[in-house]
């Protein structure tokens, strides 16, 4: 038994359009979901990177992604197919040109789910924010992930994965998800990554980041988060921002040891705003 | 051990076959390749909440802790079988190999695991600590050191535990209070969806039809979309007993109040037992206030109710004549006679939240008295979800948090 027989995630991606790390934890469950062939189910705080995953998994097995933004409308058979009657209905009336009206098929289109299940090579398919649509909407999903394949009605045909697609599901926790759909998956929980990991992080996107400027900012970060009273604590996406403002905006050391610059970046709240003033005493 | 492990974790969380199943084909596959590896790999395969993380945690230390007291044969072989499925040359890192050849060979590394396994199994007698905290701190075990990793295949069970002894998602668990938004998401599983508002949805089978009977002409036909159809009113206890809970009062407040879930939102004030008036803020003048008889006239039983207090009172208060804690205050009717006429008012509409978590060693008279007559819960977020649940179904119980806390120190 060796692990040559599927592709390993290696957790680190830093090029032009992906900069990620992924904690050793991440990592290992990445692999063992697409090992196992189960969807990956991954939750956790806004802005620690769910969305990002499948980007940089997607990026490290130099595969492509496939996403599906689900929304609160959204079913599951937007994801496979979309049958287009009205359009069927204009033609069938006025003709066309490109299309025959007599073929079915010409009028039916591949969703984000159908197109990974069509294409030829491997690919990795986002599903974010599931949490998002109907509570049911999971439930309808189960034979399709399941087995991998669905059913076109109007042509009759079964459209079946040609090869398994790894599948990431991010969800922010807005409804729970059915016990039946949970069952098939793999479940990850994302952690807010500590003091160090975050140093890593920030290396990653700042390369040029001064040590000493990064500690500041971080003290100045965790001292935030660490105000129990906030209605929505800053996240790593957060504090990537900050830094970049401050970066550009040439803000001294000296500067950030006496205050928070642009706390509007950080805090997007305006009660979240008051109570941070409030707490965070500087010397003067 | 693995069968016990998953039993001993069903009857706490809810796992199934199908993920047992997942499990073993990890285990198969040689995915794990010690205790820590399987501590989080198990715990994404059989636990998929958050809200179950600390529960699992502490499930796990209590397992696994005295888990060689219990199976020391068994255990011995599965460890065994790992470390075998350790030695895989496309695992390790480069040099390793020829690392490994130089200093240890298979059968060696074997004898040594042994003998300390035998040293430790007698050792136990005189404490309780797991194999391996001694012996194998010469094999330089740290989690990321390859070779710790590979002979720790037991000492990375003592870390596995440490682990979870930390039970960092202790905050995670759904029997404490956090924030409005996980009270609205519990909230939300209070619906009933049914159709209103304006004809503004496409319905695409009717239009397929009248466009057929019109002879191939379009004809668009368009529905009115379905929405929730719930209204809801909160019923507050507030002042006196009821102070230290404020904040988490407001909290429920808050986050109802905040959704644009609900058809209609109101909400009332009382002080420790609903009499004859209602008030409209918590300072509770009599001029701001709903006539309880008003209250029942203007809100039929389509409404769903739920009240949150501690149910905890002096019994005069419930039971007397002029028993309100005011004493200016003069009730004609004992203050059980309206929770009585609230309950059948409402029937199977209203539900009770409390504060003070209902424990079984001490439970007030009152509240005895009053959670006969209405349904009460723990005001946490298991607690407003089981709420809003019996809400839903006309009281449907699931699996409770002290049931899964059952025959657990802690």
């Amino acid at each position: 038994m060796s692990n040559s027989g599927f592709d390993q995630f290696q957790g680190d991606v830093n090029t032009e359009r992906i900069k990620y790390i992924a904690d050793p934890q991440l990592k290992n469950i990445v692999n063992v979901s697409i090992a196992l062939a189960r969807p990956l189910i991954v939750k956790g705080e806004p802005g620690t990177g769910k969305t990002l995953l499948s980007h940089a998994i997607a990026e490290s097995l130099g595969k492509r992604l496939i996403i599906w933004n689900v929304k609160s409308t959204t079913e599951a058979i937007d994801g496979c197919y979309m049958y287009d009657t009205v359009q069927r209905l204009n033609d069938s009336r006025f003709g066309s040109d490109d299309r025959n009206v007599n073929n079915i098929k010409d009028y039916i289109t591949l969703g984000p789910l159908g197109e990974a299940f069509d294409s030829e090579e491997q690919v990795v398919l986002l599903i974010d924010e599931v949490d998002k649509a109907d509570i049911e909407f999971p439930n309808d999903l189960l034979q399709e992930l399941d087995v991998m394949e669905f059913y076109v009605k109007e042509t009759k045909e079964f459209v079946k994965a040609k090869t398994r697609p790894i599948v990431i599901i991010t969800s922010n926790n807005e409804k729970e998800l059915p016990d039946a759909f949970l069952r098939r998956c793999v479940f990850h929980w994302i952690e807010f990554p500590s003091k160090e990991f975050m140093a890593d992080i920030c290396n990653l996107h700042y390369p040029n980041l001064k040590q000493n400027l990064l500690d500041q900012c971080l003290k100045n970060f965790y001292a935030l988060r660490a105000i129990t009273k906030l209605r929505k604590m800053p996240s790593t996406s957060e504090l990537l921002d900050w830094i970049g403002v401050l970066l550009k905006s040439g803000i001294s050391i000296d500067e950030l040891k006496n205050g928070i610059p642009f706390l509007g970046v950080l805090l997007k709240k305006e009660k979240d705003l008051e109570i941070a003033l409030e707490k965070i005493k500087f010397p003067t | 051990m693995f069968v016990e492990y998953f039993y001993y974790l069903k009857e706490r969380l809810p796992v199934s076959i199908t993920e047992y199943m997942t499990l073993m084909e990890a285990l198969e596959k040689g995915l794990i390749h010690n205790m820590v590896e399987f501590y989080y790999i198990s715990r994404s395969i059989l636990c998929k909440n958050e809200h179950h993380f600390d529960i699992y945690d502490i499930s796990f230390v209590n397992f696994f802790k005295d888990a060689s007291l219990k199976f020391p044969g068994e255990i011995k072989q599965e460890i065994w079988d790992w470390l075998q499925k350790d030695i895989n040359p496309p695992e390790l890192p480069d040099g390793f190999q020829e690392f490994l050849n130089q200093h240890f060979d298979l059968e060696e590394l074997q004898k040594h695991f042994e003998e300390l396994l035998k040293k430790q199994d007698e050792e136990h007698n005189f404490g309780d600590q797991w194999i391996g905290t001694q012996g194998f701190s010469q094999f330089g075990n740290s989690g990321q050191n390859p070779m710790g990793m590979r002979v720790g295949g037991s000492s990375g069970m003592r870390m596995a535990i440490q682990i979870a002894q930390k039970r960092i998602f202790a905050d995670y668990r759904k029997d404490i209070v956090l924030d409005t938004r996980q009270i609205k998401v519990a909230l939300k599983r209070l619906k009933k969806l049914e159709e209103i508002g304006k004809q503004d949805e496409l319905n695409m089978d009717k239009t397929i039809d009248e466009t057929a009977r019109n002879g191939g002409d379009i004809e668009l036909i368009f529905e009115k979309k379905r929405k929730n159809n719930v209204k809801l009113i909160l019923l507050m206890d507030v002042g006196g007993s009821m102070t230290p809970y404020a904040h988490l009062v407001n909290l429920l407040f808050s986050a109802a109040n905040n959704m644009s879930h609900w058809k209609d939102f109101k909400f009332y004030y009382f002080h420790n037992c609903v009499y004859d008036q209602l008030y409209f803020n918590a300072q509770r003048n009599s001029d701001e206030a709903i006539d309880f008889d008003d209250l029942l006239r203007k809100y039929d039983n389509k409404y769903k109710v739920v009240v949150v207090g501690d149910a905890a009172m002096a019994s005069w208060e419930l039971t007397e004549r002029y028993g309100s804690i005011y004493y200016y205050h003069r009730n004609e009717m004992p203050g059980i006679y309206y929770i009585r006429e609230i309950a059948n008012h409402f029937k199977n509409n209203v539900v009770w939240l409390n504060p003070e978590l209902i424990r079984l060693e001490w439970v007030p008279w009152t509240r005895k008295i009053i959670s006969s007559l209405i349904p009460m819960f723990n005001l946490t977020i298991e607690g407003i979800e089981e709420a809003m649940n019996y809400l839903r179904n006309s009281g449907k119980n699931q699996f409770t948090t002290v049931q899964r806390l059952k025959g657990l120190n802690y």
